[in-house]
Order: C-alpha cells, then sequence, then structure tokens
C-alpha cells in the first residue's frame, strides 16, 4: 500500500482528422467529412491531454466523464494498446484489459474452446486457465452447454461466460471500460461483487462507467475527465455528485428528442407532469405525485418489449426502478410498430434534491433505449423544517405517524 | 532508455516498470523476445484459425489434401498432357505435386497473413499483443496443413515411381525457407492492410502474377540464363527449384539460388521494418 502503481506524466493523445485516406470507423469518417467541408485542412484534436495521475497500488479509480472526454483512450493507453503522443505512463506490471465483453470470442467456437481462447488473449497463461476452468465454468452457469458452439448460445449465456473468464484474470493491473452496462441485473451484481473483491486483493483497478452508482459503490477515488483534460479528483462521491450538478442542466422536465436514425427504438418525447392535470410541471414540490410521461417510436418489431424508469438520485444511487411488465398487464404494448406513450404516477416519496431519471426500452436480449431522459428538482415543501437530516435518507414518503399516550399505571 | 513492453507479471521483479511512450523516430526494435513470452497467444490464434477452417465442413481435414491433389490433377493434364511442358525427365504428376505444396502453403499462408490483422481488429483494439504475433500465427496454421500436404508426396512419388536422392535430408531447409517467405511477405500485406484495404483486392491479383512467375507448372529449365538472376530475384523459384532437386533429383541448385535468398532476407528485414513502424497507429486506424 501506498506504492505507486500507475503515473502518468503529461500524458497526451492526438488525433489527426481528416489525415490519411482510409479510415474504416464510420464514426471518424462522418466527423471528417463535417471538418472537411468547413475547411478544407486537417483538423487536430487532443483526446487527452496534460494528464498527470498518480494511482496507488490497490485503489480502485472510477473514471467518469462525458461522451468523448477521453476515457477509453486513457485506458487504452495504459493498457499499451495505443501511443501516446507526449507525456509518458508507467505501470507497474502488466495491466489487463477489460474494454469490451468476450474479447477473443469466436461464434462457431465451443464454450470451453473459447475459455481458453478468450482467457489467452486477455493473458492468462494455458496452466493458469486449466486451473482455473472449473471455477470459470461455475461461476458462468454454463456448464451443460460447453461443448456447444457458442453461437447457439443465448446473448445472456455469451455475456455470462465471457464475463466469467474476465473476472477470474489476475493481472496486478485491471482497466475496466463500461463492461458492465449489459446483461442481466442479478448477473450484474455477481460481476459488481466480484470487481470488488479484485479491488480489495491489492489489486488496482480503473473503471470507466456512466454508472455513477457503481463507481460510489466500488471506487476508492475517482476521477472526472472533460475534453481530454482532469477536471477533478477525489472521492467518488464527491466526485459524481459534482459531475451530477455541473454536466446537466438546472432541470429538465420536458424534453424532445430526435429519432435516432438506424435504431429500432427512439424516445421521442419525455416530461415530468402533475399528476392531477396532465400539465407540465414547472417546479415540483416535495410530497406532490407526479407523472414522468415517455413518448417513443417503434420502428421495427421488438417481441416481448418492454419498459422500464429509473430514477437516480444526486450520488448515483438508484432511488427505484420498475418496468412496465412488472406492474401492469401488457396491453397495447406489443412491440409492433407505432407510437406508444406511457406513462407512470410516482408516489410521493421523493425527498427533496436532483434527480436523474433513465429511460430504459428493450426486452431481455437487448437494450434498445437506455439513457437519460430527464433531470428533476423537487424542491423542499415551504412547510418544512429545515433539513439537518436532508442527506441521511433515501426516501420522504408520507409516513403517518399515530402517538398515544396512556397515564402511568 | 525505457524498459521494453514485457508479457507477463508472474515472474517479474518487484518495481519493475512498464513505460508507455510516444513512439521514437527511427528503426525500431525487433522484439522477438517479447514474440517469444506471448507464443502460448501464437499457439492458440494458430489453433483457433486451424478449428474454423474445416468446421462444418463435410469433408474437414481432407480438404487439406485435396486442394494439391485437384491442382495436380489438372496441371498435370493441362500443362503435363495437352501443352507438353517438359518436367526435367520425371512424371509430370510428381514434377508439379512437389512445386504444388509449396506454392499451396505460400499462397494460403500469405493471404491468411494478408487479412490476419483485420479480421482479429477485436483484438487489435481492445487488448495488448505483440502485432506481429497475428500474421505469424496465420503462418503457423498454415504450416501444420503443409506438413499434412507433404505426406501426400508419398503416395504420389511411390505411383510415379520415383526414388527420392540423397538429397532429400535437405526437405527441411526447403521448408523452412517457405516458412520464413511466407512470413515476410505476410508482415508486408498484413499491416498495408490495416493501413489500405485495397489489399484484399491487390492480394488476389498479386497471388495469380506470383504463381505465374514462379516454377509451379513449368520448369525452370525454360528460363534463358541471361534471365535468370532477374527470374531467381522471385524468392519462390529458388525454393520451388531446391524442392524440387531434393525430392526429384532435378537440376541442382546454383548461384541463381544465391540471389532468391538475398531477395527473401530483403523482403524479410524490410518487411519486419515496416510492420514495426506501421504498428504504431494500427490501433487507432484499423
Amino acid at each position: 500500500m501506498g506504492e505507486p502503481a500507475i503515473q502518468t506524466d503529461n500524458l497526451g493523445k492526438l488525433f489527426r482528422l481528416g489525415a490519411g485516406a482510409a479510415r474504416y470507423d464510420t464514426l471518424r469518417e462522418a466527423l471528417t467529412r463535417a471538418v472537411r467541408a468547413r475547411r478544407d485542412d486537417r483538423r487536430d484534436l487532443w483526446a487527452l491531454r496534460g494528464i498527470n495521475l498518480e494511482i496507488e497500488q490497490g485503489e480502485a479509480l472510477g473514471i467518469i466523464g462525458p461522451n468523448g472526454a477521453g476515457k477509453t483512450t486513457l485506458l487504452r493507453i495504459l493498457a499499451g494498446i495505443t501511443y501516446p503522443t507526449e507525456g509518458v505512463a508507467r505501470t507497474r506490471g502488466t495491466v489487463g484489459s477489460l474494454l469490451d465483453v468476450g474479447t477473443g470470442f469466436h461464434p462457431e467456437l465451443t464454450g470451453r474452446e473459447n475459455v481458453y481462447l478468450s482467457g489467452t488473449v486477455l493473458g492468462m497463461r494455458r496452466n493458469e486457465i486449466r486451473a482455473r476452468f472449473d471455477e470459470i465454468v461455475e461461476f458462468s452457469g454454463v456448464e451443460r452447454f460447453l461443448d456447444t458452439p457458442v453461437k447457439r448460445y443465448s446473448a445472456g449465456m455469451q455475456l455470462r461466460l465471457a464475463f466469467a473468464v474476465a473476472a477470474h484474470l489476475e493481472p496486478p493491473i485491471v482497466v475496466v471500460d463500461e463492461v458492465l452496462a449489459v446483461g442481466d441485473a442479478a448477473f450484474r451484481e455477481k460481476c459488481l461483487g466480484k470487481m470488488a473483491e479484485m479491488g480489495r486483493r491489492d489489486r488496482t483497478v480503473l473503471f470507466v462507467s456512466h454508472d455513477l452508482g457503481a463507481i460510489t459503490r466500488l471506487c476508492t477515488r475517482a476521477v472526472w475527465l472533460e475534453g481530454g483534460r482532469i477536471q477533478s479528483d477525489g472521492s467518488p462521491r464527491e466526485i459524481v455528485s459534482r459531475y451530477l450538478e455541473k454536466s446537466t442542466p438546472e432541470r429538465l422536465l420536458d424534453v424532445e428528442f430526435d429519432a435516432e436514425p438506424g435504431t429500432s427504438v427512439s424516445v421521442r418525447r419525455a416530461s415530468v407532469r402533475d399528476a392531477a392535470t396532465g400539465e407540465v410541471l414547472t417546479a415540483p414540490e416535495r410530497g406532490q405525485p407526479f407523472t414522468i410521461e415517455m413518448a417513443f417510436e417503434v420502428r421495427d418489431v421488438l417481441p416481448d418489449i418492454d419498459v422500464a424508469l429509473i430514477v437516480v438520485d444526486e450520488l448515483g444511487a438508484v432511488i427505484f426502478d420498475d418496468a412496465v411488465r412488472d406492474r401492469a398487464s401488457v396491453g397495447t404494448l406489443s412491440g409492433e410498430p407505432g407510437v406508444y406513450v406511457v406513462s407512470a404516477t410516482i408516489p410521493p416519496v421523493l425527498r427533496a434534491g436532483r434527480y436523474l431519471v433513465r429511460g430504459w426500452i428493450g426486452n431481455r436480449y437487448e437494450s434498445s433505449v437506455d439513457h437519460d431522459l430527464l433531470q428533476i428538482r423537487i424542491a423542499p415543501r415551504t412547510e418544512d423544517p429545515r433539513e439537518f437530516m436532508e442527506r441521511t435518507r433515501a426516501v420522504q414518503p408520507e409516513i403517518d405517524w399515530q402517538v398515544k399516550r396512556q397515564p402511568l399505571p | 532508455m525505457s524498459p521494453k513492453f514485457r508479457a507477463r507479471t508472474a515472474e517479474e521483479p518487484q518495481g519493475y516498470w512498464r513505460e508507455m511512450r510516444p513512439p521514437r523516430r527511427g528503426l525500431p526494435r525487433l522484439g522477438l523476445r517479447e514474440l517469444w513470452e506471448y507464443r502460448d497467444l501464437a499457439l492458440i490464434l494458430a489453433l483457433r484459425d486451424l478449428q474454423l477452417v474445416y468446421r462444418q465442413t463435410l469433408l474437414g481435414v481432407a480438404w487439406v489434401v485435396l486442394q494439391p491433389l485437384v491442382a495436380m490433377l489438372i496441371f498435370a493434364l493441362v500443362f503435363g498432357r495437352l501443352a507438353n511442358l517438359p518436367s526435367d525427365g520425371v512424371p509430370y504428376t510428381s514434377f508439379a505435386l512437389a512445386g504444388l505444396t509449396v506454392w499451396t502453403f505460400v499462397s494460403t499462408a500469405v493471404s491468411a497473413a494478408a487479412t490476419s490483422l483485420v479480421e482479429d481488429r477485436d483484438l487489435v483494439t481492445k487488448v495488448y499483443f505483440p502485432r506481429m504475433l497475428a500474421p505469424v500465427a496465420a503462418v503457423l496454421a498454415a504450416t501444420v496443413e503443409l506438413l499434412i500436404t507433404l505426406l501426400l508426396l508419398i503416395p504420389v512419388l511411390a505411383i510415379d515411381r520415383v526414388v527420392p536422392p540423397v538429397q532429400v535430408l535437405t526437405l527441411p531447409l526447403w521448408i523452412a525457407g517457405a516458412i520464413v517467405l511466407a512470413t515476410a511477405v505476410g508482415l508486408w500485406l498484413s499491416a498495408a492492410n490495416v493501413l489500405y484495404r485495397d489489399v484484399r483486392y491487390v492480394l488476389t491479383f498479386l497471388l495469380q502474377a506470383w504463381l505465374f512467375i514462379s516454377p509451379v507448372a513449368f520448369s525452370s529449365s525454360l528460363v534463358p540464363d541471361r534471365w535468370k538472376w532477374a527470374y531467381n530475384l522471385n524468392p519462390a523459384a529458388g525454393l520451388i527449384d531446391g524442392m524440387r532437386w531434393a525430392l526429384l533429383d532435378g537440376p541442382s541448385p546454383g548461384w541463381e539460388l544465391a540471389v532468391s535468398v538475398g531477395s527473401l532476407l530483403v523482403i524479410l528485414v524490410s518487411g519486419a521494418a515496416w510492420f514495426r513502424v506501421a504498428e504504431r497507429v494500427f490501433a487507432d486506424t484499423i
């Protein structure tokens, strides 16, 4: 402990947009074209600049920041996948990289073959894999299908096997990029537990995630990257709450979204409405029931469609999540193409504070939509006493207290 | 000087630091030691390639033997019977097969190596490994097939009543030469393919042209002496002549062999150097 495991010194990475002829990355192609249209010259983009970090052995560092902030680039440099343009990064020992679930997996090969393949690709030796093989298989829960080609696995089974391999890696430093955004909730928790365990065993973990709750739960320290630079660095709770405060506007109670081209489902509008009148709320108050309404388009049939809302507080903790299929008979939510409007009435339990509402649409196999929709700031009620205990409670339901007094016998 | 990238950690001393710096200018190191440390990965990638090629096929591994066998029969019919090309005094079938074993290997290995990095794009962008490993593993997989094909020579030579001469003992040398050749060209093409996908289209044409200038269907004795030096700049020419000398007691290799070996070394060294320079941008361009 106390020994640095990673040091970076003025680390920077430059991407030259518009240089080179053959770029197959569609995003980069699009950028190139956009840049060319304005000015014929090449444009430089510093994906990372002036990064000075010192991470101690045993630390679990969470990295947060908006898309394009350079989070993945940082991980890729540390893992040796790509070169920095300036500065230097030093790591004590090798870095295992978990930038994707199932790196090296091949659909034609069997589960057993893929465990060996993926394990080796991720840096395990053959005898290490052999020694852990049973453990990996047990963790994944796909024993029965070990000799079946992975292409016949369900998406969920593939994920479980892939993650089981990754979870058993033992390099002294691991960089993890958003791989937990997939998979079913129970298995995700199991994986998070495994990662937390990794962190405890003197291993240094760098963890990029949009799941701010996971960052506060798993990490001992957090860094907020913005535009390729370190915006702030400190305890996860502090950084996450600062990030949420800054990165999202004051409040977003009625938002329209553009249809995303190339996707089968997209949210078009989300709003917070008065539960009684149906009007869009401008300043919700604590104790006031409200409705979250979400309109979305389904362009290609999505069988077994389900819609969920996730409400997250300013520390990234999930206050509740709920799906249509948890409650209602599904009725007209058939998954056939069309425009759907779902609304959920939220009972008055939220304490005063700031919340993010995330929308999720998908089925057991895929998440078609999973992103932040709304930001709600719930004001304290004027008659509320000073909120001296504010931070200690997660919810503030209307509790009906009864007090009776009897005279002493 | 920065410590080199090293692979594993278990046996590394305390205080070992690995550094990531911007690529230096000038010629890079070859990194052979690191390649060796990652041999498990090369083996498993080669194994994967072998497993994949014949999975869900009816004939399976029989394809390895069928390809050169069918080519041999066609060559024997078209070039041996119809065109009546000379075959250095041995039956044309044996003559063709000796060349075809080398050629089939070189062309499979080179095409597999050329596309190796691009096909394993996921690996290149998601994990670190010495990038040379990808084309090397592709050549390795093809080498296993080559060894199987060589077995085909036994019955064919027996049918043709050809008894291999003493110099058959040099056979491993020619095979090693073919492996080096495939690796050298594979290094060139695989790195080029990452940067310019045109390589995919050039590849077919290149292999075709290469076949025509190599003595697979014809004998090198047809080439006029004053052009021998240019003809032997193609290392495959020297290698196939060597194969025929070793197996069929064909014309013994002379000074032309030196031209082939020299040219092979130039391709190998330049290929490795170019690969190491080009690989700096692989993960960003692939």
